[in-house]
């Protein structure tokens, strides 16, 4: 992520109640941290610093506190490198270590102001003070630990009473903010046996009650796993103390804790034997509570809470709430037996729908705004809700009674482009918040989505895309509205779209409010603003005046890098040594068609893609072990393999694919593509773009500098792919959709995806061992394949070393693509079926990818002269390159 | 009526009204073209490496020019003068192997414009000038690598950084400062090592001056160069209990506003700001004039975002006089006083 991109994150300060302090990065507290930082696998480790962000730790705590570490190295190794990514240092960091020499290395590494953890008086008072002067000096606050020459505190007495003396000195002696003070009173195991125990727990909750009233301003925080500590193993109980320790210890003021967010209970779900039970032990309510909760744990071992409440009590529930539990768990089973039971206990079907349906959806919508439920959850409810609906629908076309719906929008993919998963989504969460939808499916021209928004009088009208051309189409739409009068708000969605390009491109030429909805889970407040009247004029006002600030931010932004002229950046481009290098000899040139079965992809999959599909963002294997997202990952994961296992069996989806490898050389740009070795019949020329910005440490690229030029006269190859494994996709996606399962619907072609980019994955190995066959002796896991540790590069047309879609004409051309695969271009040169891949081979060992980013004035005109293109056209399709 | 200390002139100055700071040094030095013989002077006529472009070394070798400027800024009205010691320490003299001479030159240069400012302050006893000792950013960055296949290598640590602040500063004292300004912060970490080193040699002589915190945010992104937002970068700095924070350089006032006015919003100290004259035109000049540069400070001013105003690269004393005319009649920001709150910060802030 780059510092722009962190743009839109909210610059308000956030003011929170209660702060969770991530505590994966802790070698003392994680066993695979601790093995990536012994390995030296620092790049894993980030990832799990990173993971921690994205699931909503606040703060991360960072301890390198093991015996066979270098810990000073390593906390300043990896604080140095958490200083290079954005997405991680947007936190502040809290420096753990027992050691001093470690938190100060620490603290010379962090540009934010940072938290120490820990000091205290245990070494007497005066190297607490040195310490503290330093931690001012340096500018962090800190954890001080209840902790003195005598010992660890472990009574109420004597927590206070330190941490008493702690502050008189931090605040009288030092001058350090009180505000800055984060007392750890330390929490102890409870239910050990040891009768002198059981009121740890209390005395940590009376202790922070008195600090919190006594020492102004000072907080409170404390390592939360300590206290089950003699339950180990026993997972449901121990989240059930954790659960029960906060609730009471945040009611006396505790405002901070390190905690594994995973690992909690929600208070008011712990089955009431159980909390009562462990309410006994933590408030210390009577001697039996060691004991009862020892008999009663069994019960609950092996299986989380969430399971021991999976049983069929909900049933019993009045019909309403079970409803309600239904729509919010995506429970199938009961839900066409409970809607008629509300239909018959209802004055009007409608009612059921209205009632206690929309109220469920309500729930839902609630959850997922608040991160409590996930993309795949509640596309799952989406699911149970149209199955009641389906139900209803022939007892409502009785009473011939109209729908009442928040709002009528109409979704579209535009003309050119075949991809719909992202906009299926959002049509799927706005029906779950009672919009209505109209979707007119993909590759949908300008005047049908307005003949229909005219006809069927939608409230607005959005607009999705994923390759760059569908950005022009869309603009396209947004001039047509203006001409044609039209009032109504316009969205607009999709991979390539961006606030900017829609502020600067778009919502100029259109008088109504366009809104860059960013993803599923932004559409339903955007949708809900445009549709009343009264929120719809302040929202608009927002809008433009956030518009005008993006334009003129991009009209001031300077480039970051001074661009060169073509003439240079030719003039540094990429080179090798032609005369002392021989480009390999493929075992086969020409083209041919590739056949490949699901099941010989499948172990080529990079499922990382997948799961971000679904708005779950993790790598995978890790993310099924996540602690926020890792059940509902795992959940979604079988599915998906469920799925896939169907597919494989009943050929319902096809891969199929053409591989052409060609004598070719370059002579500057391009690059010849020759009918035989004889070099001397021109079939095709593939042009290509280069680098033009100033890159004073290595050269200029262009794609053709990796073959060998022609004056060299070194025999040279380009191959060249296209492969799908979407033929029958969208039929068996929209057989799920006509039955109301949205969900499977979305999924097939999130596999289909999947399976093509696997496709392409396995062709490539195929062509570097076999094909092509420089690298016979390569063997690489699916892992290092995905890490693209192999010789040799793939790039794309459309992607970034060669951004221009047409070209993508020449691989048809050059392989009979449609006539072999079946596989077609769209006047945008999307490729359908969507779930496609093609590009060009280059064998070179020091071909790599790049980014050919933005060009000029004189390269523009001079691939205009090549493509034998109008200025105009050329403008048109280089438009993304372009300043 | 007993006589008020230096620090109570400047509160109560800065009670009253807006301060300002001066211009750009840089820019009146380029306006007397200098070359390589001038730079050396007779002291370094046979110095082992080219010295044309080390402005910091013409404190030694041409001082009058420098103090030709200081009286150039202080004729225009400026309340606070700036060392000629951007550039003066350890780490970025080593490009001209100068580094023996860091000290020298933060003395002479403290002296120099402590010289000019006593000669303005004699003449109008009313309106004391006060001398800011600088400290740059340095040449290096201690939270940015320098190279990209490598994020986590650094090409200088905190400890040299302090070491060389700690030295400059000494000098800057010696030399008579009445402030310290650790100014065009691109990386705050380095800016942690400066406030480190001040506070070390603060303690060292047993005394306190104001210090003045300046950063830089350096494009449209709103972020210093090393990623942080205005506010991160104020509570990263807050606790040196700095006598003002704001920014400079890297943008014109036009740009600069709205990160001015993020930092207003929070400092409990004063608010400074020294923008450049607008952005650099295609031939590395700025040709934002006078009258329009005064009027965006104008009107910051009376939108009560500022206490302490100036210029950086491109202003010059036509600018500084323009401005100062500007906000004559504006009553200064009034300080605000938030909620007493942790305040951290990573590259962005989090208040608790």
């Amino acid at each position: 992520m780059s510092y722009t991109e962190l743009e839109n994150t909210p610059v308000e300060p956030v003011v929170s109640a209660f702060i969770n302090v991530g505590e994966r990065t802790n070698v003392t507290g994680s066993a695979m941290f601790k093995r990536l930082i012994l390995d030296g696998n620092y790049e894993q480790a980030l990832d799990v610093a990173r993971q921690q962000v994205e699931n909503g730790a606040q703060i991360i705590d960072i301890n390198m506190d093991e015996a066979m570490l270098d810990s000073q190295a390593a906390m300043t190794r990896f604080l140095n490198l958490i200083a290079s990514e954005p997405d991680i240092s947007r936190v502040p960091i809290m420096i753990d270590s027992s050691k001093w020499s470690v938190i100060e290395a620490g603290l010379k590494c962090v540009q934010g102001k940072c938290i120490v953890n820990s000091i205290s008086l245990k070494e007497g008072e005066a190297s607490f003070l040195h310490q503290a002067k330093l931690i001012k000096r340096y500018g962090a606050a800190a954890v001080v630990m209840a902790f003195d020459e005598v010992g660890q505190a472990d009574t109420e007495a004597r927590k206070v009473e330190i941490c008493q003396r702690s502050y008189k000195i931090l605040t009288e002696k030092v001058g350090f903010p009180p505000q800055d003070i984060i007392f750890d009173p330390n929490i102890f195991a409870v239910a050990t046996g040891i009768e002198e125990h059981n009121n740890y727990a209390l005395d940590f909750i009376n202790a922070t009650r008195r600090i919190k009233q006594t020492l102004p301003h000072a907080h409170v925080s404390g390592g939360l796993s300590n206290v089950s500590f003699s339950f180990r193993g026993n997972n449901p109980v121990r989240e059930a103390m954790h659960s029960v320790f906060l609730y009471h210890a945040i009611k006396a003021g505790m405002d901070m804790a390190i905690v594994n967010a995973g690992q909690l209970a929600v208070y008011d779900e712990i089955p009431e034997e159980l909390r009562i039970a462990v309410e006994d032990v933590i408030l210390n309510r009577h001697p039996q509570a060691t004991d009862n909760l020892l008999a009663l744990a069994p019960k609950y071992q092996g299986a989380g809470i969430s399971q021991v409440k999976d049983n069929l009590e909900w049933r019993e529930l009045p019909v309403n709430k079970r409803l309600e539990y239904a729509l919010v768990r995506g429970i199938m089973d009961f839900i066409e037996q409970d809607t008629e039971e509300a239909r018959l206990a209802a004055d009007k079907p409608l009612h059921v729908i209205e009632g206690p349906l929309m109220d469920g959806m309500n729930v839902v919508g609630d959850l997922f705004g608040e991160g409590k439920m996930f993309l795949p959850q509640v596309v799952k409810s989406a699911r149970v809700m149209k199955k009641a609906v389906a139900y209803l629908n022939p007892f409502i076309e009785l009473e011939k009674d109209q729908g009442s719906s928040n709002g009528k929008i109409l979704l579209a993919t535009v003309k050119g482009d075949v991809h719909d998963i992202g906009k299926n989504i959002v049509g799927v969460v706005l029906q779950c918040n009672n919009f209505e939808i109209i979707d007119l499916g993909v590759m949908v021209p300008c005047a049908k989505i307005l003949q229909v928004a005219k006809d069927e009088n939608v409230d607005m009208i959005g607009l999705s895309g994923l390759i760059t051309p569908s950005l022009d189409e869309m603009v396209h739409v947004a001039k047509e509205m203006q001409r044609l009068n039209f009032d109504l708000p316009l969205l607009i969605g999709g991979a390539t779209t961006s606030k900017a390009h829609t502020a600067v491109k778009i919502e100029e030429h259109y008088h109504a409010p366009v809104v860059y909805v960013p993803n599923a889970s932004r559409a339903v407040g955007v949708c809900q603003k445009l549709i009343k009247a009264e929120s719809r004029a302040e929202f608009a006002a927002y809008l433009s005046e956030d518009y005008t600030k993006v334009r003129i931010q991009h009209a001031n932004k300077q480039p970051r890098t001074l661009p060169v002229t073509l003439e240079h950046a030719r003039a540094n481009a990429f080179s090798c040594d032609w005369a002392n290098y021989t480009p390999p000899q493929p075992a086969f040139t020409g083209r041919r068609e590739v056949k490949v079965d699901l099941d010989t992809l499948r172990p080529y999959i990079d499922w990382t893609p997948f799961f971000l599909t679904w708005s779950l963002a993790g790598k995978y294997p890790r993310i099924l072990q996540d602690e926020v997202v890792g059940k509902e990952a795992q959940s979604l994961f079988n599915d998906a393999q469920a799925l896939l296992n169907e597919l494989c069996a009943n050929q319902q989806l096809q891969a199929k694919g053409a591989v052409g490898i060609f004598p070719a050389n370059s002579i500057g740009d391009d690059i010849e593509i020759y009918a035989d070795e004889q070099r001397q019949t021109v079939l095709h020329t593939a042009h290509h773009l280069r680098q033009q910005t100033h890159k004073p440490n290595g050269p200029n690229y262009c794609l053709s500098d990796f073959i060998a030029p022609k004056t060299s006269g070194k025999a040279d190859y380009l191959g060249a792919f296209a492969v799908t494994a979407g033929i029958g996709e969208d039929e068996l996606a929209q057989g799920y959709i006509d039955h109301g399962d949205d969900y499977n619907g979305i999924m097939v072609k999130a596999i289909a995806d999947r399976l093509a980019e696997a496709f392409a994955e396995y062709l490539h190995e195929q062509v570097r061992k076999e094909l092509w066959a420089y690298a016979q002796q390569e063997a690489l896991s699916n892992d290092e394949l995905i890490r693209e540790k192999y010789q040799g590069i793939r790039p794309a047309p459309g992607y970034a070393a060669c951004p221009e879609h047409t070209e993508k004409q020449l691989i048809w051309d050059l392989l009979d693509a449609e006539q072999l695969t079946g596989m077609r271009l769209t006047e945008s040169y999307a490729m359908w079926p969507g779930a496609s891949v093609s590009g060009f081979y280059f064998s070179h060992p020091q071909s790599r990818y790049f980014a050919v980013a933005q060009i000029q004035a004189d390269q523009l005109q001079d691939y205009a002269k090549r493509k034998k293109w109008s200025i105009d056209e050329a403008q048109k399709w280089l438009a993304p390159n372009l300043a | 009526m007993t006589e008020l200390t230096k620090l109570q002139q400047l509160q109560r100055a800065a009670e009253q009204r807006i301060l300002i700071l001066d211009g750009a040094m840089g820019t009146m030095i380029q306006q007397h073209q200098l070359q390589e013989q001038d730079y050396r002077g007779e002291r370094f006529a046979d110095w082992n490496s080219d010295l044309k472009g080390n402005n910091d070394l013409l404190s030694l070798t041409q001082p009058q020019i420098i103090y030709d400027i200081h009286c150039a800024y202080l004729t225009a009205g400026a309340d606070i003068i700036e060392t000629n010691t951007f550039n003066a320490t350890t780490i970025s003299m080593a490009d001209y192997h100068m580094q023996s001479l860091a000290k020298e030159i933060n003395i002479e240069a403290a002296k120099i414009a402590r010289k000019a400012a006593d000669t303005f302050t004699a003449q109008t006893p009313d309106k004391p000038r006060f001398v800011a000792g600088v400290l740059g950013p340095t040449s290096r960055t201690a939270s940015i690598s320098p190279d990209v296949n490598d994020p986590g290598k650094r090409n200088v640590s905190f400890d040299e950084l302090v070491e060389a602040y700690v030295e400059a500063t000494h000098g800057l004292i010696a030399g008579g400062s009445d402030l310290i300004l650790i100014e065009t912060i691109f990386d705050t970490l380095n800016a942690k090592a400066a406030a480190f080193a001040v506070e070390t040699v603060f303690e060292a002589l047993g005394l306190r001056l104001p210090v003045m915190i300046s950063g830089t945010i350096t494009d449209a992104s709103g972020r210093t160069l090393s990623g942080q937002t205005a506010e991160a970068f104020y509570y990263s700095m807050n606790h040196i209990s700095p006598f003002s924070m704001g920014l400079n350089c890297a943008l014109g006032p036009d740009l600069l506003r709205q990160y001015v006015d993020d930092i207003a919003q929070v400092a409990e100290c004063l608010v400074s700001a020294h923008p450049n004259a607008g952005l650099p035109n295609e031939f590395g000049e700025y040709d934002m004039q006078s009258a329009e540069m005064a009027s965006h400070i104008q009107e910051w001013a009376e939108s009560g975002l500022l206490n302490i105003v100036g210029g950086c690269c491109g202003s010059t004393p036509e600018h500084i006089a323009a401005m100062a005319q500007a906000v004559k009649h504006c009553s200064p920001r009034k300080v605000v006083q938030l909620p007493v709150r942790m305040r951290l910060s990573g590259l962005e802030p989090f208040v608790h």
